[in-house]
């Protein structure tokens, strides 16, 4: 292993991490650079604690008999590993990391819209956090990270209160972080910069932002609803007062569906970067892409209603619902055919975030996938509740906005640090992480197929096969988890020192330093070219 | 690119970039709020058409004759508010101050009527869902949720109008020293959405909380 | 410095017309229009908002982005209450065979009793 000599260049120029030092000034910086890696920090530490419910889980469903668990405590860990994952990592992992390092950079501004909101949305976040880190130590809460009622209002007799008031709380950083990012693409474009050769990352981000700011409220207004219940033992949704527990289910789906496409849309922007700068070729059908992420934010709204098939939700609405999944199911399939005609003889380099890219298409594809099945009356009838669900979600949340979230980790890290991580272990832990994660996650759509309910701690002897397997691949997982936050870590002092553009991409980010200065460019830049213009000009690898 | 200017902050280039920014930030801001009232008038809806009779009955039993005067403080204050923006456009620091305080004292009339009179008078009258409820009477249960909605409709709007007040005092006081001039009035502009939006939400529960029926 | 600064009579007019309004709506509530009560009510108040939104918010000289927003907000509420109601308002229509329904209702549980519903209580 060689340690990189340091060059002088790099450590007398002032950038945006050294241009001050000491906590002040990272706690109360508007730096939207220093601000993306304290969320950075931060969603990492939830990771690892949602991870670390899931392996306790994992352990557990090895034995049908879910000898290491009580029930009870099986309950927790689940709603808390949705929590906490959802809420705390997924939701804000690409917007508030990638998002706000990114948006600023890629479309020549000094910051953000609004610097002192942003470092208050992170703020928010972390106070949001802590809610739900105290409901976890003062004893869990165990309806599930989806709350339904009447357990939540009437019977349940954990910390449903403090973990619904800390996802509240964390609601406001997401509206916020949004609201940023939509005032910001709007009115501080670039001169040149028009909306059609924004690289295709903002079209997500922007229609992300559109999700976060027409959904979340609704969350809001809902948990608002379970915890004034709760304590004013009032019956919103209680039958027997005349009030309708699926009034909750629609409250809460009109939000939570929406928001699964909050976690997605940024990865799928991710890796069209990805796919065009690793093809060194311009992406293929840009205008579709950008209007089908629009489109996914403006549909996603329309379809809530397949989480409550078997409900009781009417019948009418069942069908309505389900041809409107079916529609959302299009502009997905848009972007992965443009992918995929992207790589069509391009000029391909497997370097660690194409490995992830590429593994995003193909497992995201899978995911994708079965949710038209889940999206089918008939075949949802015998899944929902099920494995089949649990593999279906994990396909698209981890197989795919997972690895777009490190694919996007990777790509952007020497500019974001100033150095480059280690390739070879890299690509050893993409390849880790792949093995692992269908290692895991196949078993259980076949678990799912023959049976097997969600969110039990015990089985029936005939799974036990298929559940091991699945805990296995788990533990492959989480050691490929961890080898990145080592590698990364260590790359950060002794990697080798990067120049402001290593991969000979296309994109303003590319054009400033690595690490950027804190107003990063020193001058706006003007765009005169369309985006991805690859193959007109050489582009110095510097 | 960036031209010098006190009033104009460091991410943007000039004070009409500033100032469209901070307008849309706030429009998109009450977009939210729309959705956030708009769950709970989604709920509303729904109990309202399936429970009409004890709707009807629960509006009765509502003071309109306060509820109508409370709907004419907040109009006037949208229209001290107003004023108060257009005093800070024209640079007129003293109008400025007296709309602002205008405006608190409304908003505070408001919000010391509604629990001063009306909450005190139902929870007294044991109208009070989960807190004072006596009502034994016929279809009871649904009585409750009508007030449940209502306490929960007027209570969160007067959270809103609660924030409202924060707001204003701060402006006073900015105002006071002099912080708002023709080129920078954002502040008080969009703190006037907001105002006009907390009032635009009454302007609908009015008649939806203490009109619904049958007063004939 | 941009911003469209309106006339003090514009804003006084306005206010009137919004008072007469409230009048209106609740004088209307002590006549008998039957149905017509609640349309008649929403008229009003959507008349009301708008001169809020369109004069004292100014949005009578704002950009179509501005109008936008709004715009969608509105929109996708309708969204929120349409499809929630498509299910609500439909539930009773799935015809059910006469004998099942016979047996609902013979023999519809009675409901929680008061003892167990409150039972574990936690924050």
């Amino acid at each position: 292993m060689r340690t990189a000599t340091v060059e002088p260049g790099i450590e007398s120029r002032v950038h945006y991490l050294n241009a001050s030092y000491g906590i002040k000034s990272w706690l109360l910086t508007t730096d939207h650079k220093r601000i993306a890696l304290l969320y950075l920090a931060s969603i990492t530490f939830f990771f690892f604690i949602g991870g670390a419910a899931a392996v306790l889980m994992r352990l557990n469903l090895i034995t049908p008999q879910g000898a290491l668990l009580e029930p009870a405590t099986y309950n927790q860990l689940f709603s808390m590993h949705g929590i906490i994952m959802v809420f705390f990592f997924l939701i804000p992992s690409i917007p508030a990391v990638l998002g706000n390092f990114l948006v600023p950079m890629m479309i020549g501004a000094r910051d953000l819209a609004f610097p002192r909101l942003n470092l208050l949305s992170w703020y928010i976040f972390m106070v949001g956090g802590l809610f739900t880190l105290y409901a976890v130590i003062a004893g869990g809460v165990d309806t599930g990270w989806t709350f339904y009622t009447p357990l939540s209002t009437t019977y349940a007799n954990t910390n449903v209160i403090s973990a619904a008031l800390g996802v509240f709380i964390a609601g406001f950083s997401s509206i916020l972080t949004g609201l940023n990012f939509v005032v910001t693409i709007h009115k501080m474009r670039a001169p040149g910069l028009k909306w059609f050769r924004l690289p295709l990352f903002l079209w997500a981000i922007y229609a992300t932002s559109i999700i976060q700011i027409l959904g979340t409220p609704v969350l809001a207004i809902t948990l608002t609803l379970v915890a004034l219940e709760r304590v004013f033992h009032v019956g919103v949704f209680d039958p027997a007062v005349g009030g309708d527990p699926i009034l909750f289910q629609h409250l809460f789906w009109f939000y939570s569906h929406p928001a699964v496409y909050i976690m997605i849309l940024p990865s799928m922007g991710v890796i069209s970067e990805l796919v065009t700068a690793f093809s060194k070729k311009r992406i293929f059908g840009y205008s579709f892409i950008a209007f089908s992420s629009v489109a996914i934010a403006v549909i996603s709204f329309l379809v809530w209603g397949h989480h409550m098939f078997v409900a009781g939700q009417s019948i009418y609405a069942g069908i309505v619902f389900s041809v409107l999944s079916f529609m959302v199911a299009i502009p997905s399939a848009v972007k992965v055919f443009n992918w995929t005609a992207t790589l069509y003889k391009g000029s391909i380099s497997y370097q660690a975030p194409m490995l992830y890219a590429l593994g995003f298409i193909g497992l995201f594809t899978m995911g994708g996938l079965t949710g038209l099945f889940l999206a089918t009356l008939a075949i949802d009838a015998h899944v929902h509740g099920t494995y089949f669900v649990v593999g279906h979600f994990h396909y698209i949340m981890v197989g795919g906005a997972v690895m777009g979230y490190l694919g996007g980790i990777h790509y952007w890290w020497p500019k974001i640090s100033g150095r480059m991580y280690p390739d070879g272990w890299a690509r050893l832990s993409a390849a880790i992480i792949f093995i692992g994660f269908n290692l895991t996650f196949f078993p259980q759509y076949m678990l799912g197929y023959l049976g097997m309910p969600r969110r039990y701690a015990v089985y029936a002897p005939e799974f036990q096969v298929l559940n091991v397997m699945s805990s296995a691949g788990a533990s492959i997982l989480g050691v490929g988890y961890l080898i990145p936050l080592v590698y990364m870590v260590w790359s950060m002092r002794y990697g080798p020192v990067a120049g402001p553009n290593p991969w000979g991409a296309k994109g303003l980010e590319w054009q400033t330093p690595s690490p950027p200065p804190t107003e990063n460019f020193e001058e706006t830049p003007i765009v005169t070219e369309e985006a991805y213009a690859y193959g007109t000009e050489e582009t110095q690898v510097a | 690119m960036h031209s010098s200017n006190a009033a104009l902050a460091e991410q943007f280039d000039d004070l009409q970039q500033q100032h469209e920014a901070s307008s849309l930030g706030m429009w998109i801001f009450l977009a939210t709020e729309i959705m956030f009232f708009g769950g709970l008038f989604t709920a509303y809806i729904l109990f309202r058409n399936f429970y009409l009779p004890a709707f009807e009955a629960g509006s009765r039993l509502l003071d309109v004759r306060i509820g109508a005067f409370n709907t004419a403080v907040l109009l006037c204050s949208s229209l001290t508010m107003a004023l108060a923006v257009r005093a800070a456009q024209l640079g007129k620091k003293g109008a400025l101050i007296t709309f602002l305080l205008l405006t608190l004292l409304l908003g505070l009339t408001f919000v010391g009527v509604k629990l001063a009179f009306e909450w005190r008078h139902d929870y007294l009258e044991g109208f009070a869902p989960g807190v004072n409820w006596t009502f034994n009477g016929p279809d009871s249960r649904h009585l409750e949720l009508f007030f449940c909605f209502y306490f929960f409709l007027t209570g969160i709007h007067a959270l809103h109008m609660v924030i409202g007040v924060g707001i204003l005092t701060v402006l006073i006081i900015m105002a006071g020293r002099g912080r708002y001039s023709p080129e920078r009035y954002n502040p008080v502009e969009v703190s006037g959405l907001y105002w006009h939006f907390v009032d635009i939400v009454w302007i609908f529960l009015f008649p939806l909380l203490y009109l619904i029926g049958g007063r004939y | 410095m941009s911003g469209h600064v309106v006339s003090k009579k514009l804003y006084f007019l306005v206010f009137a017309a919004l008072i007469a309004f409230t009048g209106l709506t609740t004088g209307v509530a002590f006549v008998n229009l039957g149905k017509w009560n609640t349309v008649v009510a929403l008229a009003i108040a959507v008349s009301k908002a708008s001169l809020v939104v369109l004069f004292f918010m100014h949005l009578r000289w704002s950009s179509g982005l501005m109008r936008m927003v709004l715009v969608a907000a509105f929109v996708w509420f309708a969204i929120l209450v349409a499809l929630t109601l498509s299910d609500e308002f439909t539930r009773q229509w799935t015809p059910v065979p006469s004998s099942w329904e016979a047996q609902i209702l013979t023999n519809r549980p009675a409901a929680i009793p008061e003892s167990n519903r409150n039972a574990g209580r936690g924050s």
